[in-house]
Formats: C-alpha cells, sequence, structure tokens
C-alpha cells in the first residue's frame, strides 16, 4: 500500500481485571441476538461497546444508525439513540440527524451489502463530505440476511447462492474505496483479533471527521459452509488470521508473502475540514452580512 | 396587519416562504426541474436563520436526511418532481410506518420516466396515495394559487406535526413558476403547529404508545430519551415484533389515526356550487381554467359550479357524495389520462354522472374545453373507454 499507514498503538491505561460491565450498554429484555452459532457479529458488537466505554461519552450523546441486513440489527440491543432505516441507506438518515444535531456521536452500523452494494453511492458520497460520523461496515461478503448471496466483496472464484460456479465479478477493497472516496479515517479489524479491533474503532469514534473501519467477520452458516470450511473457528483461522497481516507486520513481508493478504491496522488518516464545522462557519459568515 | 409583506412572487417561491413560516430548519435534497427553484432558495435562506441545508446525492437520500433531521427534532422538507419523487417511494413509506413528520413538495411534470421535464401534469395524483408498498396514511394537498400554496405548505407543516405523518404538497408545473402577489402573514398570525413531545420520565417513554389516542408524543434523539425506530412492524416500545396481534393493530392504528381526523383535514373550495345543476371537480391549475368556465357558463345560464379539494387525500368522499346528490353531472378535468376521475365516480355513488376531461400535452386544460364538455358543442365528455377518441377531438376544437 502506498498510503501512510501506522500501526495502532495500545491504549495508554491498563484494563482492571474486574469484568467488563456490559449491562448498562444492553437493553433490557432484546437479547438474545438473532445472529447465528459462530458469527463474529457478537464479538464486535463487544469490541464496539468496550471502545464507547473508552471514549467516555454520555449514552444520551450517540446515535447508532443501521440500514438492512444482519449487521443493521446492532442498534435493536443497545442503549442508545438508535435508528435501523431501509436497505443502503443508513449514511443518508445519519447524515441528515447529524446535520440536525451536530452535538451527537452518530455511529453507523452496516455490512457489505448494505454499504457497497445498494448504499454504495451513500457510502462515497459520505466519505466525501467527510461530516463526523463512524462507519462500521461488518465484512462477511455475502448477504447473510437473505442466505448467502453473493455480495460487492465476495472474492473471485468463492461460491453462494448466486455464484454456485464461483463468483466471476471482482470485489471491492472497502478501505481503497472509502479513502478514494475522501475519508479521513481509514482501517481495517476482524472479529478474530478482537482486542486490535476494540481500538481501532474506538480510534475511529474519536477521530473527528468521516471514518471506515472494514471489520473482517466471516459468515459461517452461509459463506463458510458454501465455501468447505470444515467449522467457524477454521473458517476465522483461515480468513481473519491468516488471509490478513498488521500493517506494521507487513513492512517486514515481501509482495510474493503479503499477496492475497488484506492489511489491518489504520491505513489512513488525514485532516480535512469537517462538514459540520464547514457548515456552522458558513452560517457565521451569511449571518454577518 | 402590521407586519405584513406584500409581495409578487413565484409559486416554488412561496412554497419556500410558507415552509420557513412554519419553522422549517432542514432542507435535503436534489436538483430536478419544475422543482429546484424550492432547493435554490433554501439553500439561501436557512443558513441565515440557524437552518441546515444539504444537497444530497439523490433523491433517495434526500428523504432519508430529512427523517433522520426530523428525528434530531428539526421541521424538515424536500422537494423534487416526478422521477425523484418515484426514487422517494420507499423512504416516504418509512416516515409513514415510523410516524416521522417531514414535508415532501411534488411538483409534477409530464411523465411517465424523463417524460418532458418543463412541461405541466397532474398524473402524480394517485402516486402520491399509492406510491409506497403497503397499507399506508397519506395526507396530499392540492393548491391552486400562488399565495394559497404559501398557505398550504404552512398547513402541510401543521398537519405532519399534528399527526405524526409525512405530508405531500402536490402542485404542477405552472403552479409552481407562475408569479402571483402574495401577502405574507407577521409572525404569529397564522397558527404554526410543533410535534407533541413526551413529558414523563425517559424510562417510561414508549415512541408508539397508542395508550393515550393514536398518535403519541415524538421525543428527539439526543434529549435524553432513547428510543428504538425502525421500519420493520413494532411494538408500542419501538422494537421489532413477529406477534401478528401487534402487527395488525400497528397497521390498523396508522391508517386510523388519519382517518379518524379526516374532517379535520378536509379542505374545499365551493365556487356557486349553492344552485349548480352541473358539477367540476377539479385541483392545481386545472381548477383555475374551471373557475374561468363557471363564470363564463353561468353567462350563459347554465348553472355550473366549482368543487376544489385543497386536501385531495384523504379524499373529500363526503362532499362529493353531497355534490353528486344534487346535480346532474360531475366534470373531472385533469391533466392525465383519467385518475381522480374514478375517485369522484367511486365516491358519487351512482348519484349522478361523472365524466373526464383529460389532457396529456403538457397545455394547461383551456376553459373552453371544459365549457364544451359540459354544453356538448365541439367535443364531447370522455368516457373512461372513449378517451383518446375524445383527446384528439378535444384538439381538433382547441386548432379549431
Amino acid at each position: 500500500m502506498s498510503t501512510p499507514a501506522e500501526e495502532i498503538k495500545p491504549l495508554a491505561k491498563k484494563k482492571k481485571k474486574t469484568p467488563f460491565n456490559y449491562s448498562p450498554y444492553v437493553r433490557g429484555g432484546k437479547l438474545p441476538h438473532i445472529w447465528c452459532p459462530g458469527c463474529g457479529h457478537g464479538i464486535v458488537l463487544k469490541c464496539l461497546l468496550r471502545a464507547i466505554h473508552t471514549t467516555g461519552l454520555a449514552k444520551d450523546d450517540i446515535a447508532m444508525v443501521s440500514g438492512i441486513g444482519c449487521s443493521s440489527r446492532t442498534p435493536g440491543y443497545v442503549d442508545f439513540n438508535t435508528l435501523h432505516t431501509l436497505h443502503g441507506r443508513a449514511l443518508a438518515y445519519a447524515t441528515g440527524l447529524k446535520l440536525a444535531k451536530p452535538r451527537l456521536k452518530v455511529i453507523v452500523t452496516t455490512g457489505d451489502g448494505d454499504a457497497l452494494a445498494i448504499g454504495g453511492n451513500h457510502f462515497i458520497h459520505a466519505c466525501r463530505r467527510n461530516m463526523d460520523m463512524t462507519i462500521l461496515v461488518y465484512n462477511n461478503a455475502v448477504y447473510g440476511m437473505t442466505s448467502g448471496q453473493a455480495s460487492p466483496t465476495t472474492p473471485q472464484g468463492k461460491i453462494s447462492t448466486t455464484s454456485r460456479n464461483g463468483s466471476i465479478e471482482p470485489p471491492f477493497d472497502t478501505c481503497t474505496l472509502a479513502q478514494a472516496a475522501g475519508a479521513t479515517f481509514v482501517a481495517r479489524g476482524t472479529a478474530y483479533h478482537f482486542q486490535e479491533l476494540e481500538k481501532v474503532i474506538y480510534e475511529a469514534i474519536m477521530h473527528k471527521g468521516t471514518s471506515v473501519v472494514d471489520i473482517i467477520d466471516a459468515c459461517p452458516t452461509y459463506y463458510g459452509r458454501f465455501n468447505k470450511y470444515k467449522s467457524p473457528t477454521e473458517m476465522m483461522e483461515k480468513i481473519e488470521k491468516e488471509g490478513t497481516v498488521s500493517v506494521k507486520q507487513a513492512d517486514k513481508l515481501s509482495p510474493e508473502e503479503l499477496a492475497g493478504k488484506l492489511l489491518r491496522g489504520v491505513l489512513h488518516k488525514s485532516d480535512r475540514p469537517e462538514y459540520c464545522s464547514e457548515y456552522q462557519k458558513l452560517m457565521t459568515k451569511v449571518q454577518a452580512k | 396587519m402590521a407586519g405584513n409583506k406584500k409581495k409578487f412572487m413565484q409559486g416554488n417561491e412561496a412554497c419556500t416562504e410558507g415552509a420557513l413560516y412554519a419553522g422549517c430548519r432542514f432542507y435535503a435534497g436534489y436538483p430536478i426541474t419544475p422543482s429546484t427553484e424550492v432547493m435554490e432558495i433554501c439553500g439561501a435562506r436557512l443558513p441565515k436563520i440557524g437552518g441546515s441545508f444539504i444537497q444530497m446525492e439523490d433523491e433517495i437520500a434526500s428523504i432519508c436526511a430529512i427523517v433522520g433531521a426530523s428525528l434530531g427534532g428539526l421541521k424538515a422538507m424536500t422537494a423534487t418532481s416526478g422521477p425523484g419523487f418515484s426514487l422517494m417511494q420507499e423512504g416516504l413509506g418509512f416516515a409513514c410506518m415510523t410516524e416521522v413528520p417531514c414535508v415532501i413538495v411534488n411538483v409534477m411534470r409530464s411523465g411517465p420516466s424523463t417524460g418532458f421535464p418543463t412541461g405541466p401534469s397532474q398524473s402524480d395524483v394517485m402516486q402520491a396515495k399509492w406510491g409506497t408498498h403497503g397499507d399506508h396514511p397519506a395526507i396530499v394537498l392540492t393548491p391552486a394559487s400562488v399565495e394559497e400554496l404559501f398557505h398550504e405548505t404552512v398547513r402541510a407543516f401543521n398537519l405532519s406535526e399534528l399527526y405524526r405523518t409525512p405530508v405531500i404538497l402536490l402542485y404542477d408545473e405552472i403552479i409552481g413558476h407562475m408569479r402571483e402577489a402574495v401577502t405574507i402573514p407577521a409572525p404569529g398570525e397564522i397558527e404554526v403547529v410543533a410535534r407533541r413531545a413526551p413529558t414523563g420520565s425517559p424510562a417510561e417513554y414508549k415512541p408508539y404508545d397508542a395508550k393515550g389516542g393514536d398518535i403519541a408524543p415524538l421525543a428527539a434523539y439526543g434529549d435524553g430519551y432513547r428510543f428504538h425506530v425502525t421500519g420493520l412492524y413494532h411494538a408500542a416500545d419501538g422494537f421489532p415484533t413477529n406477534n401478528t396481534q401487534l402487527i395488525e393493530e400497528a397497521c390498523i392504528r396508522l391508517l386510523r389515526k388519519i382517518d379518524d381526523n379526516k374532517e379535520r383535514i378536509w379542505k374545499n373550495e365551493e365556487y356557486y356550487l349553492d344552485d349548480a345543476e352541473v358539477g367540476i371537480f377539479a385541483y392545481g391549475v386545472s381548477a383555475k381554467s374551471a373557475k374561468f368556465a363557471v363564470r363564463e357558463l353561468r353567462k350563459k345560464g347554465i348553472k355550473a359550479g366549482l368543487l376544489r379539494p385543497l386536501t385531495m387525500w384523504p379524499f373529500p368522499d363526503r362532499a362529493v357524495e353531497e355534490l353528486a346528490g344534487r346535480v346532474k353531472a360531475i366534470i373531472v378535468p385533469e391533466m392525465n389520462m383519467g385518475q381522480i376521475v374514478y375517485e369522484v365516480e367511486r365516491a358519487a355513488h351512482g348519484k349522478c354522472e361523472v365524466k373526464g376531461l383529460f389532457r396529456v400535452d403538457t397545455e394547461p386544460i383551456k376553459p373552453v374545453q371544459i365549457i364544451e364538455c359540459i354544453t356538448g358543442n365541439g367535443s364531447k365528455p370522455s368516457s373512461p373507454g372513449s378517451r383518446m377518441a375524445e383527446m384528439m377531438v378535444e384538439r381538433d376544437m382547441l386548432d379549431g
């Protein structure tokens, strides 16, 4: 990768040994979740809640917006201002909400199909505007909710119910797309590397501007079974552990060794005016006239 | 009244003025003829009064953004025309289902598809009611002059906030682009409704609780009431449900909250109807021609009158049925190939003859067409089965 890359620094303070208390963040009576056994979405949720806790943000000041799909059911389980919208449109709702109430911290949970297929246009324009919001793409390379069709991130040759002989379409790289479209914080994590993921989500939330985290989080029920992984564990190890490499490790590897591996960590960070701040400046300017 | 300003302005400008008067503080949109002026003026005006304006990537994003903003507590609007209105249908259904107030302006142009962008039409009048999938409520207002457009925009916001539902402001390109004098009321002169906010404790708040009436108070995100909103069928607490009884109750309540209040939502103008023997049912620019026709017909000794709905949906069944009971025929001139005429026919319950007069060449229906339709000179009124032939005759008559 030619982009300025940096390794995620561990959070400064050491965690106490007392177990993390998720209860304040989870809505009473709304669990168990709908996710399948072996699915990493629960791990992502855990990382997300821990990261939010570290930010110290009040629950009233957080809005969580989603579209349609497995990942988009996340807001229903958590005790924030939550909005479960239409397929692909989470970012459009989030944009309206954020501009209407800039003091809200807006976090969008979406999937690869939701964000990059039906919502692809909203995704690139959200990145371009650089409005302060965090976009978490739970990337499992299939449409899980509709039982395993190919998505814009299904690797070539992989089996799904709509590519039974192997997908012939090249996939999107969420991070490359986000960066090209103008996102000012772009990172990747996996459900397997959950401690790293928590840190990267924390950094994304703290970043002022549009932050995108591509979360490799394979689907055992459809993608895993169709593509002959023996168990969810084997699938996670093959795809998330062996299929990725941290940006720090990547420096030491040859191009041959890096072939076919996705980079983990913060892949891009830049400074660009944030939309709501710019709008505020515009208002001040026109009101002074 | 002190503070009133009389201005000569375009329909789309009057719509914007009405929106700002009503307290609209958020606009998201995408340019499309013939509605773009609404967006341009909002873009210039809103930042000056502390409101937000954003140009979205398409009309789908626009309607989603206004619903997001409305959940943030702002009165919000978008404006579009046929192709954009088609794109907005899913978002419109979401706003109905989640009961989020917002105003959608559709300045009708000729369709289907790209059609004739600069040509007026009245062919979205059924789409405005039935465009989004599933059973859903609809409030659709059809103003017929520039000044009325100002007032109906204020009413659109008021109804939207009062009934927690999207309201569609539907007018044709002619109303949108013509210029007329408008007296802008002083602040406070006409009523502006604010949405009912919850007063109880956040822990007890249920955004769809129908116990105190069909319309629950709506909190704004970030104000201490952390609630869930979803386009899935949901229980009173806002969370998804697959309980069949709750689903049925929710669907029925959505429709009932408008149906039970339709007398408050209905608004008609009656013009020379008291002694009328022939009624005309017309809306938007066609009603302007109809008024002229009524005056001319009366000069000829024909007792014609006009029933003009300012609220098209919920449909003014009662007014139409009452009229049908005392006239020989109701003529329905509309700039489409027959849409509202069927509603009039339905509401008339066979009490009188109902005849459509249709025009789709992007020219307005002329008074002479309505006059000839009633006097029987020139063309005969259209019946649904012979519309194409009638169109040809009407064109010949006009050309002659």
